[in-house]
């Protein structure tokens, strides 16, 4: 592909080294006609939405409507309205878990969330959860990193009232088979939140086909800035909630004794946003959508592919998580070598991968690993940087033999 | 393989990876948990202090090999020594590896004229300067190690 030229980044030299990013599970780097947008809607832009009639105003509060709607295409959501802006997808989750959760879980009640959650699908509803006196359920994985259906149907109960569920594991790279999880769950009458943030930017996204009642994720890993991210909702659930937090922009009257709340999903935006933010998003998806998601999902399943095989030609190495329908994420340990010592030698070489628990501590525990090495993939990687990875690997167990 | 890389995992760091010395539980010692969430890093120290001495002292635990290096390396150097030399050895140790990497080895080695207490073979650590996020891994062992010293039984954290 010829992208690799809209990301200035990725001609920069680490340690005078072609920087190769391989970090994407952690954020995604930003194309130039980002970066551009961001700098004119502060060079000319600039201004307040929803309140001047002066023409910055309207500008501003144009270009943030607009967003909001191509958003609601990408996800193909039934309505703008059902799209909220957030900071991003931890957010969303604590969003849902503080209103949704709050108003609906009694003593007794269950969540259910998955073994390969991400700390910030786990901690929102532990916090809800004690509060609220309802129980967390965990559904197990297979020694691969799949979802045991089996147990989500068993765990499924009459008091399940929501479930949480990752669409790809940050971690392992799994893709859960949402769908079906969600006709489970409704069937049960449970809601579902799937956690979108490893694969927005990976696969195309349909809400409505999936069936799901929330989807979240964030701006910063798909290819957007940092500090915002979306929270879609069903419309008749959304109504029904409470707001997050109360303030500018998300009532109709206030008075000392009452205030009235704004329709959705004004009510769930307090305060002036992130403005820049949106914007900058919106130009990211109308970036990565001119290149197409199907076209995406292609080529990362070839890099993907053409990764296993060259790692797995390394001796002593073992990848984590090897589920049929995996995203390009290759979480892996070399024996004798702790993966941190493994950063450390391939940022000498400039290859820069993730080592660490990856905010899953849980799921280390389950695989009882301390911790893996990660190396996720984004559309712009290429086989050469692969082969970079390759040989910095093969460096790393030349210091330690 | 760079000068730094080289520098950092040293033959003598890389035996203590694969050979911890004092690697075991201490019956009967005072203890203290370390750990480093952001890579999960996890040792615990055992200790034994007798007449402000320390009489014996090992560690179990796991991570990489900077943090156990450096764990092995602790429990050999400070053996024997008295509580109050420990306390220095860890602050010329804490100097050696957060010392501008450019900054003369003779500085680092040197010290107060008079000290008594000496790096040793911990200088084998010093390459960890050169690489600022690691200095949390060299430093774990000796943080566990306070705590076993001033309040037994603590958990501790490098965050």
């Amino acid at each position: 592909m010829r992208v690799r030229e809209d990301f200035p980044i990725l001609q920069r030299r680490v340690r005078g080294k072609p920087l190769v990013y391989l970090d994407n599970a952690a954020t995604t780097q930003k194309p130039q006609s980002v970066i551009d947008r961001i700098v004119r809607y502060y060079r000319e832009e600039n201004a307040n939405i929803h309140r001047g009639v002066h023409a910055l105003s309207v500008e501003a509060t144009d270009a943030y409507d607009a967003a909001r709607e191509r958003v609601q295409r990408f996800i193909n959501a039934a309505e703008a309205r059902e799209i909220v802006f957030v900071r991003g997808a931890t957010e969303a989750i604590n969003l849902v878990a503080a209103t949704y959760g709050r108003a609906h879980l009694q003593r007794g009640d269950e969540v259910l969330i998955s073994e390969m959650e991400h700390h910030s699908n786990i901690v929102p509803w532990q916090m809800v959860c004690e509060e609220r006196g309802a129980g967390l359920r965990i559904v197990p994985i297979t020694d691969t990193g799949e979802l045991r259906l089996d147990e989500y149907e068993r765990l499924l109960g009459e008091r399940t009232r929501i479930v949480a569920i990752t669409h790809v594991s940050n971690a392992l790279g799994t893709v859960n088979p949402v769908t079906e999880i969600v006709q489970m769950a409704h069937q049960r009458g449970a809601v579902v939140l799937v956690d979108g943030a490893q694969a927005v930017a990976h696969m195309p996204v349909d809400v409505r086909a999936m069936g799901c009642d929330f989807y979240v994720f964030s701006g910063h890993k798909i290819f957007g800035p940092t500090g915002i991210g979306v929270l879609y909702g069903r419309a008749a659930l959304l109504e029904n909630m409470p707001p997050y937090q109360g303030g500018g922009d998300m009532i109709r009257s206030v008075t000392f004794e009452h205030t009235s709340y704004g329709d959705i999903p004004q009510k769930f935006e307090a305060g002036t946003p992130n403005i820049a933010g949106v914007v900058g998003l919106d130009e990211a998806i109308k970036y990565v959508t001119a290149i197409g998601l199907s076209s995406v999902a292609a080529y990362e399943r070839e890099l993907l592919a053409y990764s296993t095989d060259a790692l797995s030609d390394i001796p002593g190495l073992r990848l984590t998580g090897t589920a049929a329908r995996k995203a390009a994420i290759l979480s892996f340990a070399i024996d004798d070598i702790h993966p941190h010592d493994i950063g450390t030698i391939l940022d000498q070489d400039g290859v820069a991968i993730r080592a660490g628990h990856h905010c899953c501590q849980p799921l280390m525990a389950r695989l009882g690993v301390p911790a893996t090495a990660r190396a996720s993939l984004a559309f712009y990687n290429t086989r050469e940087e692969v082969d970079a990875l390759v040989a910095s690997l093969r460096t790393a167990k030349a210091v330690f033999i | 393989m760079s000068a730094d890389l080289q520098d950092l995992y040293q033959e003598v760091i890389l035996d203590h990876n694969r050979r911890p010395r004092n690697f075991r539980v201490l019956q009967d010692g005072r203890m203290a948990e370390g750990f480093n969430p952001l890579c999960g890093d996890h040792f615990t120290v055992y200790l034994k202090v007798d007449g402000g001495v320390i009489a014996d002292v090992s560690f179990q635990g796991s991570g990489c090999a900077i943090s156990k290096a450096s764990a092995s390396l602790m429990t050999e150097s400070i053996k024997g020594k008295s509580v109050s030399d420990v306390a220095r050895l860890f602050e010329r140790f804490q100097q050696m590896i957060t010392a501008p990497p450019d900054a003369p080895i003779e500085e680092r080695r040197e010290g107060v004229p008079g000290d008594r207490v000496t790096l040793g073979k911990l200088e084998a650590l010093a390459g960890v300067r050169q690489f600022p996020i690691r200095v949390k891994c060299a430093s774990l062992a000796w943080h566990t190690l306070r705590a076993a010293l001033d309040s037994p039984g603590e958990m501790v954290s490098t965050e």
